[in-house]
Order: C-alpha cells, then sequence, then structure tokens
C-alpha cells in the first residue's frame, strides 16, 4: 500500500491541484463557500501529501532520487515522465505547498477587484500545478512545461486583479520570461542534441559534460538568459517591481515565495550539474552580477515610495545573495542558496501579505502617508517589525542562515576560480547587509514609528483579522525555526548539494 | 562542575522570560515586571554559583597546552623595549602568568546547530574565568536594573515591553559571553543589536528617539561588516572550524599565516569599533540617551558596549599574534591600542562640553571603554578585563543615579544647567552614591576605577608603549575634572529650574536601594586584584594568556602614585573652576581661537554632520536616486525599447511586406486604409498572443544565432 503511495506521492503532488482545477470548473461562480471550501480542500490535501512526502523521505540519502517514476512520454523525441525529488527539491516542493494553502486560506476575505473568486481560486491552482511540477521533473521537457505553466496564470492574475497599471506590468512580466525561456528551450535542444538525444536530467548530469567547452559556454548562455530572467538577475529584473506593484497581495506572495525561486533552481538543478565545465567559467559573471544585484537593489529600495515596490526591489537584493552562493560553485553557497531561497520565500512571503493588508487598510502604500502603524494598528506593526528584522538578517531568524554562509562561502570559491575576486564579492556583500538595515529600518521609522498622519488620524484600523492570523501564524512561526535551529533544513540538503558539486569536481579544476 | 557544564542555562532564562513576558505579560498582575525580576534573580544566583564553581575547580597545570604550541611563541614576551630614558631603558623580561595557577575552560558541545558541505557546527558553551565573571557581572547589574525600572518605569505607555526587551537584551549578551563558537557570538552580538533598537526607541512616537534607535542600529551594523568578514576568514584561516579556542590556539600556533591573521583581525576591530562606541564611530552612543535611563545603564555597564571589548578579549590569540602586541621589537603603537587611546581623549574632551548629564555619562562610558581597547591594544588583557568588572559597577550606579535625580529632582529633565543644582540636600542617597562612584571612574584609591585603570597604565608602560601611557594619564586627568564638574553642576549651587519649582525629594527603595549596592560595590570590586590579593588575575587566568605568554605586571607604587596624583589633580582643578569659581571663566567666549575650539567641540567634531548628511543622506538621497534613476531609464529602457522597436518592426512587416507586398500580389493593389487600421489597433490593445507572437520572432533569431554557433 504505501509503496504504491510512495510511486504516486509526486504525480499526485502535481495532479491533485489540477483534479481541483477541473472541478471548480463545474461549481457555480455564485456559491463562493463551497468554492473557497473546495480549494480549500485541495491545497490542503495536496500538502497532505507534501507532508507524507516528508515522512516518509530518506534523510539518509538525500542525494538519491526518491518517489521516482519514469514512464514513456513523447517517445519521438525521447522525452519521458520522469519525475522524482532529492534533498535539494523537497524542500522546494513542500514551500511551495506550503504557502498555497495560506494564499487559499488569505484570499477568504481578501479577494481584490474584480473579486470574482472562482477565477481568481483557479489560478491559485493552475499555478501550484505548475510549481509543484517544475520542482518535481526530471526530464527537460517536463520541466520545461511546467516551468512555462505558470507564465499564463500570473498574467491573468497581474492583468486582471492588478493595480492601475496592470496590462503594462503583466506584458512585461509575460514577455520578458518567454524571452528568457525561448532561449532556454533552445539550451535544452542543444543539450538534447549534443548530449545523445536525451531530455532526462539524471543522466544527462551523470556524463559530466556534454560538449566542447566553447560550445557549453554558449548553451550555458541560453540557460543563464531563461533562469538569470526568472531569478531575477540585475540587470535582468525590471519586470519584477512593476510585477510586483500591480499585483494582487497573493499573487506578489506566490511570486516571491515561489516563481523566483524556479531560476535559481534551474541553476542548481539543470545548468550547473549538466554544464559543469561551462560553470566555471560563467561563475566569476554570475557572482559579479550577483553583489552587484545585492547593492543596486538596496539603493533601489532606498529610492522607493510604494512599500510594495520597495519589497520587490529588497528581493532583487536578497536573491543576489543566493545567486552569489550559487556562483561559488562549492558546497557551503549551494547549501546557502537553498536556504536563502526558502528563507525569502518565507519572510518576503510574509512582507508581501503584510503590505497587501496595509494598502488595503489605509486605501494607499505610500510610505510617506503612512506613519504610527502600531499606534493603530499596533500587532501588525510589530509583525511588520519582526518581518524587516527577518529580511535584513538577524541571526536567530531564518533569513541569517541564507545571507552568511553565503557570504562565508565567497571567501573560499570553488577550485579554479579567483580567490580575490570572489573575496571582494563577499566583502560588497556584507556592505549590503548594512544597506538592508538602512532601507528595512528606515521604511519601518516611516511607516510604524511616530504618529499616524492627520488624513488617517480619525480613520479606524482593524489590527490583523482572523484569516490573516491563520496564513501568517505558520510562516512566523517557520521563521523562527529555521532560524533558531537550521539543522532542520541544512540536514536535508546538504547531500543533495553535495551531488552538485561532486559534478564539479569531476571535471577537476 | 554541573554549573560550569550547564551555564547554557543561564543565558536560557531570560529568552524564556522574554517570551513569557511577551505572550503572557499583559495579564499578570505587576504587568510581566516580576517575571523579569524573578528571571533575573534566578540566573544571578545560578551565575554566583557557577562563579563559585569555577573558584572552586582544580587549578592544572597546564603544561601539554603549552608544550602544544610553545615552540611558536617560543620568542614570546620575552624582551620588552622600555620607554625612552624613563629610568633605564630595559626592563627585564617582564613576568609571564603562571601557568600552573590556570583553570582549563570547561567546553560543552549541547547539539549540532546544523552540519553542511562536511562542516559541523556545534552549538555548545566555553566557560572559563573570563565567562564566569561577564556572567555574575551581567546578571547582577541586570538583576539590579529590572528592580529600578519598576520603580522607575512606573506608568509608562510600554512597561511589559519594556521588561520584555530588557530580558531579552540581557539574554542576548548572556548568550555573547558563553558562546564556544564566533557564530555564535555573531548571534548574541546581533541580538544585542535588535534589543537595543527597540529600547533606545522606546518612545518611537517622538521622531528624535525613533532616529537615535536607527543610528544605533546602523552604526553598529556598519562596523558588523567586519564581523561577518572576520568570522569567514578565520573559520577558513584555523581550518574550517568557529570554535574561538581553537581559533585562537591555530593562530598562537603559527599555523596561521600572517596576513590571513592581520586581515581578521582587522575585520574584526572594525565591528568592535561599531559596537563599542570606538573612534569614529562612537556617535550612536550618546544619542542611544534619547531611550529610557535604566537602559542606558544596562547598555553602558554591562552589555553591548562592553560586547566589543568582550569580543577582543575572547579572541586574543588572534589579535595579540596579527598585531604582534607585545612581540619583541614590536613598533610601540597598533591599530587597537591607537584606536583606543584616540577613543579616550576625543571623548573625554567632548563631555566637557555637556550640558545633559546623561549625555556626560555616555561620552565617560565611551572614554572608558577607550581604556578597555587601548589596555587590550597595549597587552594589558588582564587590566583591561578588570576594567571591564569595575566600570560596569560604577558607571551602572552612575547612569541610574542620573536617572534618580530625574526621577525625584529634576522632574524627568537632565539638563543639568537648566533644571539641577543644590539637589545634595534633597537626596542624599543619591548624591552619596553618584558621589563615591564619580570619584571611582575618577580613580582614587582605594575605589574600583583606580585599580582596574592603574593595571592599564602598567601594561602600556612596562610594554613598551610610552605614549599610551601618556594618553591614558592624560585621560585620567580629564575624567577626574569633567565628573567633578558633572557633580557640581547636579548636586551643589543654587537650585535652578525644575529642581527649584518642583519640591526634589529622595527616590524610592527600589530606586536607591540598587544605587547603595553598586556604590559599594564601585568601593570594593577593585580590591579583587590588589596587591597580594590578586585573585581576578587567578580567577581570569586562561590558555590563550598562558599559551602566548602575555606578560603580567606586578603592582607598581610609582605607577600608582603618579596616576593618583594626576586624578587628584584633575578634580582639584575641577573643584577649583567650579566651588571657587576660579580661573579664566568666559575664556571660550572673549578669546577667538579657543571659541573656535569649543564650537568644533560643541558640534561633536561634525562627524555627524559628515555621516548623516555626507554618507547617509548622499545615499539615501542622490545615491539612492541616481540608481533608480538608471533603473528606470536606462535598464528598463531597454526593455522598452526593445518592445517598441519590435512592435515597430512587425508594424512594418506587416503593413509594407505582409499587406503589400505579399497580399499585394495576390489581391492587388486593393487593400483599405480602413482594415489596415482595424488590424493596428489589434496591435496596440495590448493583446499578449501579439506581443507574444513579436517576443517569440526575436528569440527566434537570437536562437538562430545560438543554434549556429553550437552546431558548428
Amino acid at each position: 500500500m504505501l509503496n504504491t503511495l510512495d510511486t504516486w506521492a509526486l504525480t499526485l503532488a502535481v495532479f491533485i491541484p489540477l483534479a481541483g482545477v477541473v472541478v471548480l470548473g463545474f461549481v457555480d461562480r455564485t456559491w463562493e463557500k463551497g468554492l473557497k471550501g473546495i480549494t480549500l480542500l485541495v491545497s490542503l490535501l495536496t500538502l497532505a501529501d507534501g507532508i507524507y512526502l516528508l515522512a516518509r523521505f530518506d534523510y539518509g540519502a538525500s542525494d538519491a532520487l526518491q518517489f521516482e517514476v519514469n514512464r514513456h512520454w513523447i517517445d519521438a523525441i525521447n522525452s519521458h515522465y520522469h519525475v522524482g525529488i532529492d534533498g535539494i527539491s523537497l524542500p522546494m516542493l513542500v514551500l511551495s505547498m506550503f504557502i498555497t494553502v495560506l494564499c487559499v486560506v488569505y484570499s477568504w476575505d481578501h479577494f481584490p477587484e474584480p473579486y470574482n473568486p472562482k477565477s481568481f481560486l483557479m489560478l491559485i491552482l493552475v499555478l501550484e500545478v505548475g510549481m509543484n511540477g517544475t520542482f518535481v521533473a526530471e526530464d527537460l521537457i517536463l520541466f520545461f512545461v511546467f516551468f512555462e505553466l505558470v507564465l499564463l496564470p500570473m498574467y491573468f492574475m497581474i492583468g486582471v486583479w492588478g493595480g492601475p497599471n496592470r496590462q503594462y506590468a503583466s506584458i512585461k512580466f509575460f514577455l520578458y520570461t518567454l524571452f528568457g525561456s525561448a532561449l532556454m528551450i533552445l539550451g535544452f535542444l542543444a543539450i538534447y542534441f549534443k548530449g545523445g538525444q536525451t531530455f532526462d536530467i539524471p543522466e544527462l548530469v551523470a556524463k559530466g559534460g556534454i560538449a566542447s567547452h566553447v560550445t557549453e559556454l554558449w548553451i550555458f548562455g541560453g540557460l543563464f538568459m531563461g533562469f538569470a530572467i526568472k531569478v531575477p538577475m540585475f540587470p535582468f529584473h525590471t519586470w519584477l517591481p512593476d510585477a510586483h506593484t500591480e499585483a494582487p497581495t497573493v499573487g506578489s506572495v506566490i511570486l516571491a515565495a515561489i516563481l523566483l525561486k524556479l531560476g535559481t533552481y534551474g541553476f542548481i538543478r539543470i545548468a550547473i550539474p549538466i554544464l559543469p565545465d561551462a560553470a566555471k567559467s560563467w561563475a566569476p559573471w554570475i557572482g559579479g552580477l550577483a553583489v552587484i544585484g545585492i547593492i543596486y537593489g538596496a539603493l533601489g529600495c532606498l529610492a522607493q515610495r510604494d512599500l510594495k515596490r520597495l519589497i520587490a526591489f529588497s528581493s532583487v537584493a536578497h536573491m543576489g545573495f543566493v545567486m552569489l552562493g550559487i556562483s561559488t560553485l562549492t558546497s557551503y553557497g549551494i547549501n546557502a542558496a537553498v536556504f536563502g531561497m526558502v528563507a525569502h520565500g518565507l519572510i518576503t512571503g510574509m512582507l508581501f501579505f503584510l503590505a497587501g493588508s496595509i494598502g488595503e487598510r489605509f486605501g494607499t502604500r505610500e510610505i510617506n502617508r503612512l506613519g504610527g502603524l502600531l499606534v493603530q494598528a499596533p500587532k501588525l506593526g510589530w509583525i511588520l517589525g519582526f518581518c524587516a528584522m527577518a529580511s535584513l538578517g538577524l541571526p536567530g531568524l531564518a533569513g541569517f542562515w541564507g545571507e552568511f554562509p553565503a557570504i562565508l562561502s565567497a571567501y573560499q570559491p570553488a577550485a579554479g576560480l579567483n580567490e580575490a575576486l570572489f573575496r571582494g564579492y563577499m566583502v560588497v556583500a556584507s556592505i549590503g547587509t548594512v544597506l538592508a538595515a538602512g532601507y528595512l529600518l528606515w521604511m519601518y521609522q516611516r511607516t510604524a514609528f511616530g504618529l499616524p498622519r492627520d488624513e488617517f488620524a480619525e480613520a479606524h484600523i482593524h489590527d490583523i483579522h482572523t484569516p490573516e492570523w491563520i496564513a501568517w501564524t505558520p510562516l512566523l512561526v517557520a521563521i523562527v525555526a529555521l532560524g533558531v535551529y537550521p539543522h532542520l533544513l541544512f540536514h536535508v540538503t546538504t547531500d543533495a548539494v553535495d551531488g552538485v558539486t561532486a559534478a564539479l569536481k569531476a571535471v577537476g579544476g | 562542575m554541573f554549573f560550569l557544564r550547564n551555564a547554557w542555562i543561564i543565558p536560557a532564562i531570560p529568552v524564556a522570560s522574554f517570551w513569557v513576558i511577551l505572550l503572557f505579560g499583559k495579564r499578570l498582575p505587576k504587568k510581566g515586571s516580576e517575571v523579569g525580576v524573578a528571571a533575573l534573580a534566578i540566573a544571578f544566583a545560578l551565575s554566583c554559583l557557577t562563579f563559585g564553581a569555577w573558584i572552586a575547580r582544580d587549578a592544572k597545570p597546564a603544561a601539554e597546552v603549552v608544550a602544544a604550541t610553545a615552540p611558536a611563541t617560543a620568542a614570546g614576551p620575552g624582551h620588552v623595549e622600555g620607554g625612552e630614558g624613563a629610568g633605564g631603558a630595559h626592563e627585564l623580561p617582564s613576568e609571564t602568568h603562571h601557568a600552573e595557577e590556570l583553570r582549563p575552560a570547561v567546553d560543552r558541545n549541547l547539539f549540532t546547530w546544523f552540519e553542511m558541505g562536511g562542516t559541523k557546527v556545534e552549538f555548545g558553551t566555553h566557560i572559563d574565568g573570563l565567562a564566569v565573571t561577564l556572567l555574575f557581572v551581567v546578571t547582577l547589574i541586570s538583576l539590579l536594573v529590572h528592580i529600578f525600572s519598576t520603580a522607575y518605569m512606573k506608568g509608562d505607555r510600554r512597561y511589559t515591553h519594556f521588561f520584555a526587551s530588557l530580558s531579552l537584551f540581557t539574554s542576548g549578551m548572556l548568550i555573547l559571553v558563553t558562546a564556544r563558537t564566533t557564530l555564535q557570538m555573531i548571534l548574541g552580538w546581533e541580538i544585542m543589536g535588535l534589543c537595543s533598537f527597540m529600547l533606545i526607541g522606546h518612545w518611537w512616537e517622538e521622531k528624535p528617539n525613533s532616529d537615535a534607535a536607527l543610528k544605533a542600529f546602523f552604526t553598529t551594523r556598519t562596523g558588523d561588516v567586519g564581523l561577518l568578514v572576520g568570522v569567514s576568514i578565520l573559520f577558513f584561516g584555523a581550518g574550517r572550524t568557529f570554535d574561538a579556542a581553537t581559533i585562537n590556539a591555530a593562530a598562537l600556533s603559527g599555523r596561521m599565516p600572517h596576513w590571513v591573521l592581520l586581515m581578521g583581525a582587522t575585520a574584526l576591530f572594525v565591528a568592535v569599533i561599531g559596537k563599542s562606541a570606538q573612534f569614529p564611530l562612537h556617535t550612536w552612543l550618546p544619542d542611544a540617551m534619547a531611550g529610557p535611563t535604566p537602559v542606558s545603564a544596562l547598555i553602558h555597564a554591562a552589555t553591548m558596549v562592553v560586547a566589543g571589548v568582550y569580543l577582543v578579549a575572547r579572541m586574543y590569540g588572534v589579535f595579540w599574534k596579527a598585531f604582534s602586541i607585545t612581540a619583541p621589537g614590536h613598533a610601540g603603537f597598533n591599530p587597537v591600542a591607537i584606536v583606543g587611546g584616540l577613543t579616550i581623549l576625543i571623548a573625554a574632551a567632548l563631555a566637557f562640553v555637556q550640558n545633559d548629564i546623561k549625555k556626560v555619562l555616555a561620552y565617560s562610558t565611551v572614554s572608558q571603554l577607550g581604556y578597555m581597547v587601548m589596555g587590550l591594544g597595549v597587552g594589558a588583557w588582564m587590566g583591561a578585563v578588570f576594567h571591564i568588572f569595575t566600570h560596569a559597577f560604577f558607571k551602572a550606579s552612575l547612569f541610574l543615579g542620573a536617572g534618580s535625580v530625574s526621577h525625584g529632582g529634576s522632574h524627568h529633565s537632565f539638563d543639568m544647567k537648566k533644571d539641577m543644582g543644590g539637589l545634595k540636600k534633597h537626596m542624599p542617597i543619591t548624591f552619596w552614591t553618584f558621589a563615591v562612584s564619580s570619584v571611582a571612574l575618577a580613580g582614587i584609591p582605594i575605589l574600583a576605577g583606580f585599580w582596574s585603570k592603574d593595571e592599564i597604565l602598567l601594561g602600556a608602560g612596562k610594554n613598551g608603549y610610552t605614549v599610551f601611557l601618556v594618553v591614558g594619564l592624560m585621560g585620567a586627568m580629564m575624567t577626574a575634572a569633567y565628573m567633578t564638574r558633572c557633580v557640581y553642576l547636579t548636586f551643589f549651587g543654587e537650585a535652578r529650574g525644575n529642581a527649584a519649582h518642583h519640591h526634589p525629594h529622595e527616590s524610592p527603595p527600589a530606586i536607591t536601594g540598587p544605587l547603595v549596592v553598586l556604590a559599594f560595590l564601585s568601593v570594593v570590586a577593585g580590591l579583587l586584584n590588589a596587591p597580594g590579593i590578586t585573585l581576578f588575575g587567578k580567577w581570569n587566568l586562561n590558555e590563550v594568556l598562558v599559551t602566548a605568554g602575555v606578560p603580567e605586571h606586578t603592582f607598581n607604587y610609582g605607577y600608582a602614585a603618579v596616576s593618583t596624583l594626576i586624578a587628584a589633580t584633575g578634580i582639584v582643578i575641577g573643584g577649583l573652576w567650579y566651588f571657587r569659581n576660579l580661573g579664566p571663566h568666559g575664556i571660550t567666549q572673549r578669546v577667538k581661537p579657543l571659541h573656535a575650539g569649543y564650537v568644533f567641540l560643541d558640534n561633536k567634531y561634525y562627524l555627524d554632520v559628515l555621516y548623516t548628511d555626507g554618507v547617509v543622506g548622499s545615499i539615501k538621497g542622490p545615491i539612492a536616486r541616481g540608481a533608480y534613476w538608471v533603473n528606470q531609464n536606462v535598464l528598463d529602457g531597454v526593455v522598452n525599447g526593445v518592445g517598441i522597436a519590435a512592435r515597430r518592426v512587425a508594424q512594418f512587416v506587416y503593413d509594407v511586406i505582409d499587406q503589400q507586398v505579399v497580399d499585394g500580389a495576390v489581391n492587388g493593389a486593393g487593400f483599405t486604409a480602413e482594415s489596415g487600421g482595424s488590424l493596428l489597433r489589434v496591435f496596440q490593445t495590448g493583446r499578449v498572443q501579439n506581443y507574444a507572437a513579436i517576443m517569440f520572432g526575436v528569440a527566434a533569431l537570437s536562437a538562430l544565432g545560438l543554434a549556429v554557433l553550437v552546431t558548428k
């Protein structure tokens, strides 16, 4: 029985939400309670599947693919329905399931204009299909399908439920990412033809390089564009602030918490292990862009007047730390990156929830018009402060374990990389932590400290409501738990990461 | 042994009390303060027991410790150059600490914090003399501050939160002092940063307070760049370990290249400059007075600012070796000593021009921290640590005394010139405790400050840092003088302002009680290391000192006499000036250069202007705006440009090629402008399919290029 379930567990992770979408399609759009109930049930069932995976996962062999299924799919191009998870994909998969549930809960009484809960909830579930699918895929075509699948629901979410400038933002988001994907799929095709006509990721990784160095460099470039735009890395980030500013709260949360990670995950899962040799040549450039992103994102934050836009820019900076970790090509760095991905998902997801709730209460997210949040809604204010602290990398909270080990790893990058250069990166990245403190605390001072402005002095501002508490408490608990006891996550990722770095060592250097 | 092995309980108690107060405090009868006081009382009791257990611990010959690393340090403490001409240029090879008195530290791993990349990082405690001393000091001061606060903060708008933050603050420092690894130190260090932010900004409704909170966090965080970098460097330098003892041993063994040590120590020292408010990053500390007074006492006496000094003391092997502190033929100066020495003088000078009693004390703290840092820089490790110990008592007493004055005497004002004066007769306990602590700070024997300051000066003189001996003596004179001024303005002369109009009265026992305890300790604490007793030195001896061969100097009556004389001179000058009104009063108004000097001091050397307007202002303003402009116009301009260009090309292709050439060939030229226009509108409505098609076209072109290159 359990064995059967093991075989089906990953497929269920992808297809329960899909089934949910189909069911929702048949429900009358006016029966709101039913729609919400079904969506919640579906997302909870998916999470239950995730918990089953957590329980059955063999942590002693987290570098091996588990719950693996490999079936014929498109024989014409030798593409398989190959799914499986290891210690890197498991946390991301569970995070995706977890965030989806919280988003459904949060949506309970927060449907943005033009309302239409049915479509909105369906989109959330479609998103989940794509996200979960990406994290379990072990075949390049399968990966690509899921990777692209998330674009459409997010496009509609921004374009329909978004803010005033939603048209521009949604198209920019869609086209920019699609542009990257086009180059990425070419990279995949090149891998297919050069790598012995297979799309199978483990098989390709085992080859330890598929083509001449120059060819690999070009292929890596294609993949780089696809993933770097998604992350997003400087200078390909400009779609992100617009998308976040215009997206509805739940859209922003999913975008920040999961969608951005598809890019970094792609680097760790595909680009680096399949093309280790090229990765080494690209690493200094990636690291350079990463630290530019850290400083640049922070400066962008300091210039912002809109709360959500500020958090969006902070994502550029935080993902810079993740990419710095990845670019060192060391075990420390990639572990830090995976931790950073999860931590950023929790913390920035939480910050977007807060920005959404604040914007809804005051009717504005303009920082200069806010003030005295701690007076009017003390709990909301305290939680904003907590998340600001988590986001600036306070040890004891999750953010630190993404940042500090990334900085640490840059001191000694993988053999063959320029040590002096990466040590320079280390110092620049550390300076980024100061700027992070600057923009977050300055934002906090202007929104939470002081007294409310005249225009809102008489306004009745609700403190946190029940659905918000239910959606947020798990995130807050996870931020503290991972921060206090990072072993929880590192012990899952470390062996799997060693698998990735082993691929790098195999090519020597 | 039980207490030494289980010292982790001590930091755990305030952590627990933080959560209890935060979650349930408001529902408790005393609004959570009782939890805080009880927690600290237990923590203090345990600290005493731990201290007792440490004293009872057998001193074992640490021959093996020495043997393991001896060859590399054979040159060790040995020969020390004396000052020029000061009675025989050369000292005899100075005495070093006696290895047979060494009590081995008690290390314990509690659990694996995490394991990754083949490195296991443990969470554990390292208990030695330095740790137990600080456990004692921190829990005692914190307990007294808690008790004091129950009366002082009565009726405050955020009474419960205040106590929660105090508890967490204390736990941060306790985590730091019991830490086994540098990573745990970062944890404690940053928790304190967080709590200082919360407490300095306690009354955040007013902007100056939240500004001060931000400034404190931001300035120390700037220093923390050094902490992150330094810890990383030492982690790899010592062979992938965060364990502080191992790093020290590796440093002393000579296994680590000197440049690695130098980089690591310099980076850590940047963090120390930020946290311990050393020049030029001291500017946050006086502003931190915006917080409630008990917080100032806690920050200044036992936590936060002491953390930086503690870090140097704890990682002394690294600093000692990196800066060759007492190596033969050393230059007579090093960054640690220079920064400490500069800080002593620069801060002491500022203390003269303050009218706010708390700011006088704040600059005094900065100056005294300068002594500690300088002490570590000149090789007087024991003196510096002893100064942490004694300074905690009299500085806490002074701050709480200032709080008592504002509570009972000056009606919540801290302005000495406007609202104080003549309070001696109204507040006798406050006066006497304040006066005694001031004398202890000034360094008059047999009070506490004298002994510890003397050890630092002795070290500076005997280890060949003559310049710093002079600096220390000058600082001692200034200290004595500005404290005389402070005592005079507060307690003597005519009552002014609030002190005259608001019926000054003595504070309640919850306030005077802690004052009396602290004043008593300010008198006796220094005797612990008096000649013939030297218990403090024996208890605090550690592996690093023995292995490194850090020199130890026995009490010297000559030095003591000189420093006493100088401190007394300072008091006399201050006394004549203020009590007798002698001297050229008003000279800074009359003489131009002196007036300029006064203005320079009054503006705190313009450092604040430089930082706030120059650095922060330009980053926040033009630089951030400039970067954002680039973002919107250059980076995004390219993106939008590509989009627009693609659309134009497509339009051209459609209009000209498709409709006119291709279609034209089929249909002739019968194309109406009307239908062309409507199709054009389809393009411009922003339908995603169209854009997607266009972008795919662009991508396809690039792809073609890529494909050509790849298949070659």
